[in-house]
């Protein structure tokens, strides 16, 4: 089952399996929830800031599945120490490079979820922006 | 092939059709995906198309194509004879009174919406109730919630009970809480194969003196509709679920309400005349038929038709029952796997389904390493999955091509399906 394994790589699998950071964190200075409406998988991702806005801790919940909660809890490990702003910047191939699994456009959108939610939730309560190709209808969506 | 199976099909011989023998007119099936033969468990969301339907828009496009009502030359009209034959063919699968009560639409969600618009915008208002399904697929739900807001309408759900049927003991509460003017159903459920009672919905429709509005899109592929015998007021139907093109569909509406009605779409041939200050709109059906007609389309939709009345819809549908019955007694053998909807008797050829702590998006993926195209999702049923608690359901379902072997290979997968995530 070759085209198995690589998708579904042993990182994969263990941080789906053992997602870390896992749990949100009350109180958190920034937080937001998103979900992929093609097949309802939901995401919830907390933020706590220290100085410059760096991310000291990150905590998530979510269901969906393998390669959404697998993506996101490297996230979560990846942008730890980051800046808001950073983030903000953050190009999803970054995340992409780390996952390092063959997606179709359809499960490329499962593996961004989460990085999308973080954005979203930097956004709201830094001023962070939000990328481009979201398009206006979602910017004002978020703004609300 | 399981053998039991084999025997359950001999008591019928008769009207039993032979998948197998059906499977060589579907072209898809002479490729492999993934190095393995298709097994194609996603009929609910479109079919497959057999070699005579895609021959006869073939021959359409090369011997009969100009466009329609309009032209005075032989070729135009033998296009128009092909457009109207498929209309007839229409109104003959619905056991429709009148052919010009079939008009032409993109798919059954444009025919919903054709009536929420024309009939809902000018006849809904406060103090009226819109009343839709639990089980409602996105088409004839959504539509209905739009227009409820646009006009001041109220909007209320039939609820269902936990066998996936309609609680129809809810009906008398939801009468007395405002004026009945729209009920919307579909007459099978894409999600859970439930086939609702929409005789009885209808004369409780009229009692209250509302409109019927049935989403035939899941059931016209399968069994024999009759929407006289049904009772409603407008049925809407797709071509692309029952082996015809995609891109083409057709609502029947009582005569009396279609003419009566505002027009949906406005353009050109659904006119009488056109002047600087008013225009006027044409007969039935071209009143609802604005601009060039999908008319290829539409004739392969009647050689789908053809196609699927030679092999008989009672046939048809008592196949499916057996596969619903025999895919449902195999996963009924797996104790980590959970089904959702009625028994085999009440449902249409779809299983819905859970594989314990797996998201169907990954079941799905790895059932397609094996060649398995199955449906992974919420099915454009949201408030249906809410009912259930999950997010996403499995949903393989089935049709006159589908054979018992794909179903074996489906429970093979989810064996797979176990050990990589369980």
């Amino acid at each position: 089952m070759g085209e198995f394994e690589q998708l579904y790589r042993e990182l994969i699998l263990d941080h789906y399996k053992s997602p870390r950071n896992h749990g949100l964190l009350d109180p958190a200075d920034a937080s937001a929830e998103g979900q992929n409406p093609l097949c309802g998988d939901e995401i919830a991702v907390t933020v706590r800031l220290g100085a410059d806005d760096r991310i000291e801790e990150v905590g998530f919940d979510g269901r969906g599945c393998a390669i959404s909660q697998a993506a996101t809890s490297m996230l979560t490990d990846l942008v730890k120490g980051k800046t808001a702003q950073e983030v903000a910047e953050m190009p999803k191939d970054d995340l992409l490079d780390e996952l390092g699994i063959p997606l179709t456009p359809v499960r490329l959108k499962c593996a961004i979820l989460g990085l999308g939610v973080l954005k979203l939730a930097l956004h709201k309560a830094r001023g962070t922006p939000l990328p481009e190709e979201w398009g206006t209808s979602a910017r004002d969506l978020v703004l609300e | 092939m399981s053998r039991e199976y084999d025997a359950d099909v001999a008591v019928t011989a008769k009207t039993t059709l032979d998948a197998q023998r059906l499977r060589a007119d579907f072209p898809i099936f002479e490729q492999t995906f993934h190095g393995k033969p298709l097994a194609f468990l996603d009929s609910a969301a479109s079919s497959q198309k057999p070699r005579q339907m895609l021959e006869a828009m073939t021959h359409f496009y090369e011997t009969s194509y100009a466009n329609v009502h309009r032209g005075v030359y032989q070729l135009a009209e033998r296009a128009t004879e092909a457009l109207e034959l498929s209309r007839e063919k229409v109104r003959a699968l619905l056991n429709a009174p009148s052919a010009r009560e079939v008009i032409f639409v993109r798919n059954a969600t444009e025919g919903i919406n054709l009536v929420a618009y024309a009939w809902g915008l000018s006849n809904l208002g406060p103090g009226d109730l819109v009343v839709v399904t639990e089980l409602e697929h996105h088409s004839n739900f959504v539509p209905w919630q739009y227009i409820a807001h646009r006009t001041g309408a109220g909007f209320r759900m039939i609820p269902l009970d936990d066998h996936g049927q309609l609680r129809l003991d809810e009906l008398d509460s939801i009468a007395r809480e405002g004026n009945v003017k729209v009920v919307a159903t579909g007459v099978v459920s894409n999600s859970l194969g439930t086939m609702n009672p929409v005789d009885r919905l209808a004369a409780w429709a009229h009692e209250h003196g509302a409109i019927m509005v049935a989403d035939g899109a899941q059931s016209a592929p399968h069994m024999k509709m009759d929407v006289q015998a049904l009772g409603c007021d407008f049925v809407a139907i797709s071509a692309h679920k029952m082996c015809g093109p995609s891109g083409v569909g057709a609502l029947w509406g009582k005569a009396e309400l279609l003419e009566r009605m505002e027009p949906f779409l406005t353009g050109g041939h659904m006119i009488r005349s056109v002047g600087v200050d008013d225009s006027t709109w044409g007969e039935l059906p071209h009143k609802f038929e604005a601009g060039t007609a999908p008319m290829a389309e539409a004739v392969g939709f009647g050689a789908a038709i053809d196609y699927l009345t030679e092999i008989g819809f009672d046939a048809i549908e008592r196949y499916e029952h057996e596969l619903a019955a025999y895919a449902l007694d195999k996963l009924a053998e797996l104790p980590w796997v959970t089904s959702y909807g009625p028994p085999a008797d009440r449902r249409a050829g779809i299983v819905s389904f859970n594989v314990d702590g797996v998201h169907p998006h990954d079941v799905a993926q790895v059932l397609d390493f094996e060649g398995i195209a199955i449906r992974a999702g919420h099915h454009c049923c949201q408030p249906l999955m809410r009912k259930l608690g999950v997010a996403a359901t499995n949903r393989a379902s089935f049709y006159l091509y589908t054979i018992p072997d794909e179903i074996d290979r489906l429970v093979d997968g989810l064996h797979k399906v176990r050990k990589a995530f369980g």
